[in-house]
């Protein structure tokens, strides 16, 4: 049973109909990116054919459009994500680049000589490089909350870890590699509770699960544009007002002044002074059509239908002898990892290219998640609303043959 | 011995056979799966060439004036991948392995299918393989 109409969401976005070698292509590797409904990529068409111009600088025409409609994204991601004021959403390049931005800045000047950051042991590279540089510039420590074997965190653990030191928590909603939901709510309450900031990398669950800022009660929380359904290169950090504002800017230039002078600068307002330069107006403006196409899509037959697929997913592959999962936690969003024993993963991922299936191999920039399961790196298949329950059936059945062809000793 | 160019023209006539990536994969691994082994005692970091996705040990040794190879990786098509610059470059004299050009590499039509960072794991054995070589020509001079 299909619980709304899959042919229909998958005609409206073009590169589904593809081919890759002449073969139907399937595309499973949607954790690293998402594809673009035609809306979207029309966004960026019709921008640079009726609209492009620098914003909040020009008197003339066309600029004032450009800055109407760059503007309106703003208010649309306010929507989207629930938060309270437009002003608490800066648009960024990225995940990685909100993440920096907040370890610079809010990093910078809050944490200092023996304090200590709290991440998660699921972390994506982006969200523990920033946080260990600041370590290293502040003499800070980095502390991790620990995951068991299935890839959840142990939860009873993180009291005795926000200590009198713990200065920042930033912990990943959804993880990359595993594809383990972390009770964020939960984690934000405590470190609350003793009056700790927690940053949250919505880079995966933002395409995954509605998401509310205000009911979440994050102080930060990031996302990348281009892993859902938005161009590459357009991400956006939100943060509570009365942080953002307490804040130093981030990098210097035009748009993020109030004033200069040879002799003192003064900081435009939140969230300009975080956004110096031109920004990214096209990629804002398609990021807008893709958070349309969101509010149109019925999220919650889209969750359900994400689900059915993991489980489908998660059953057929889990029968193949010699796979094993990695990451098999109770809550878990869209995201199916394996090794096979006796079979190079980069193997078997080119196998599945050459029968035009898409999937990702490797370590998936989270070593020390392959480190913990002393893996070098695994097969992951990854889910959106527009994969079907045939092209499962196909990468199960590519996967046996892979293994039939690549499988280098007998296995008991 | 043929000359290293011969030895790569046969190469690229036998992928000549070949119209599709999938059918080259194919022919890559059954070049890997027949690759013989290498000893464990060469399984060393010493021997090591990291990539990003795979490692490969390789060990050049010389025998009456002409280099030998032996290699291993836990990924079978890089070992085809091996196989195939061993096919030109193993038996040869240490000089003719610094010259070797390796042109028929582009030729057949690879790289568009391995990315990037694995380009530069197939240029870092071909590295290493000179460097054997030029250790060679250097203790021999």
């Amino acid at each position: 049973m299909t619980p709304f109409n899959i042919n229909k969401i998958r005609s409206e976005f073009p590169i589904l109909s593809e081919k890759a070698y002449g073969k139907p292509l399937v595309y499973f590797d949607n954790a690293a990116s998402s594809q673009k409904p035609k809306v979207v990529i029309d966004a960026l068409v019709d921008y640079y054919s009726t609209t492009n111009a620098n914003v909040h600088r020009g008197v003339h025409f066309l600029s004032q459009k450009a800055s109407a409609a760059f503007d309106a994204v703003r208010e649309k991601v306010k929507t989207f994500i629930n938060a309270s004021s437009e002003r608490e959403i800066i648009f960024v390049r990225g995940t990685t680049e909100a993440i920096n931005l907040v370890a610079s800045t809010y990093g910078r000047k809050n944490i200092g000589q023996g304090d200590e950051i709290l991440i998660s042991a699921m972390e994506h590279h982006s969200n523990i490089v920033p946080w260990q540089m600041l370590c290293e510039e502040k003499g800070a420590v980095l502390k991790v909350i620990p995951m068991n074997e299935k890839g959840e965190l142990l939860m009873d653990q993180l009291p005795a870890l926000l200590t009198d030191k713990t200065k920042f928590v930033s912990v990943v909603h959804i993880s990359n590699s595993l594809g383990t939901m972390n009770p964020v709510k939960e984690v934000i309450r405590q470190a609350h509770a003793k009056g700790i900031p927690v940053l949250v990398d919505g880079a995966q669950s933002t395409a995954h699960e509605v998401i509310d800022v205000q009911d979440l009660d994050a102080d930060f929380f990031t996302f990348s544009g281009h892993k859902i359904l938005a161009p590459t290169g357009i991400g956006c950090l939100y943060g509570k007002l009365h942080l953002l504002e307490a804040m130093p800017p981030y990098q210097g230039g035009g748009e993020m002044i109030s004033s200069v002078s040879f002799e003192k600068t003064t900081y435009n307002e939140v969230p300009f002074k975080f956004e110096a330069g031109t920004p990214n107006i096209a990629d804002v403006i398609a990021l807008g059509a893709a958070i349309d196409y969101w509010s149109q899509l019925d999220r919650k037959a889209a969750c359900a239908w994400e689900k059915e697929l993991l489980n489908y997913a998660t059953k057929l592959i889990s029968e193949i002898p010699t796979v094993r999962l990695i990451g098999t936690a109770a809550e878990k969003a869209s995201v199916v990892s394996f090794v096979i024993e006796g079979v190079n993963a980069m193997d078997a991922g080119m196998f599945l290219d050459t029968k035009g299936i898409a999937v990702r191999t490797g370590h998936h920039c989270t070593e020390p998640v392959m480190q913990f399961f002393k893996i070098p790196g695994t097969l992951r298949a990854s889910f959106m609303f527009y994969n079907t329950k045939e092209e499962i059936d196909a990468l199960a059945e590519n996967l046996t043959k892979a293994i039939a062809l690549l499988q280098t000793h007998s296995v008991a | 011995m043929n000359t290293m160019l011969e030895i790569e023209k046969e190469i690229l006539s036998d992928f000549e056979l070949f119209d599709t990536w999938e059918e080259k994969y194919h022919y890559i691994i059954e070049l890997g799966q027949k690759l013989g082994p290498l000893e464990d005692k060469y399984k060393i970091d010493e021997y090591k060439i990291k990539g990003c996705q795979s490692s490969v040990w390789l060990n050049g040794e010389e025998r009456d004036g002409k280099l030998y190879f032996s290699a291993d990786s836990d990924s079978t098509f890089v070992k085809g991948e091996i196989a195939l610059l061993m096919m030109v470059l193993s038996g040869q004299t240490p000089e003719d392995v610094l010259d070797a050009k390796l042109e028929f590499i582009d030729a057949l039509g690879l790289r568009q299918h391995i990315a990037v960072t694995r380009a530069n794991g197939l240029a870092s054995m071909i590295k290493q393989m000179k460097t054997y070589a030029f250790a060679m020509t250097s203790a021999n001079k």
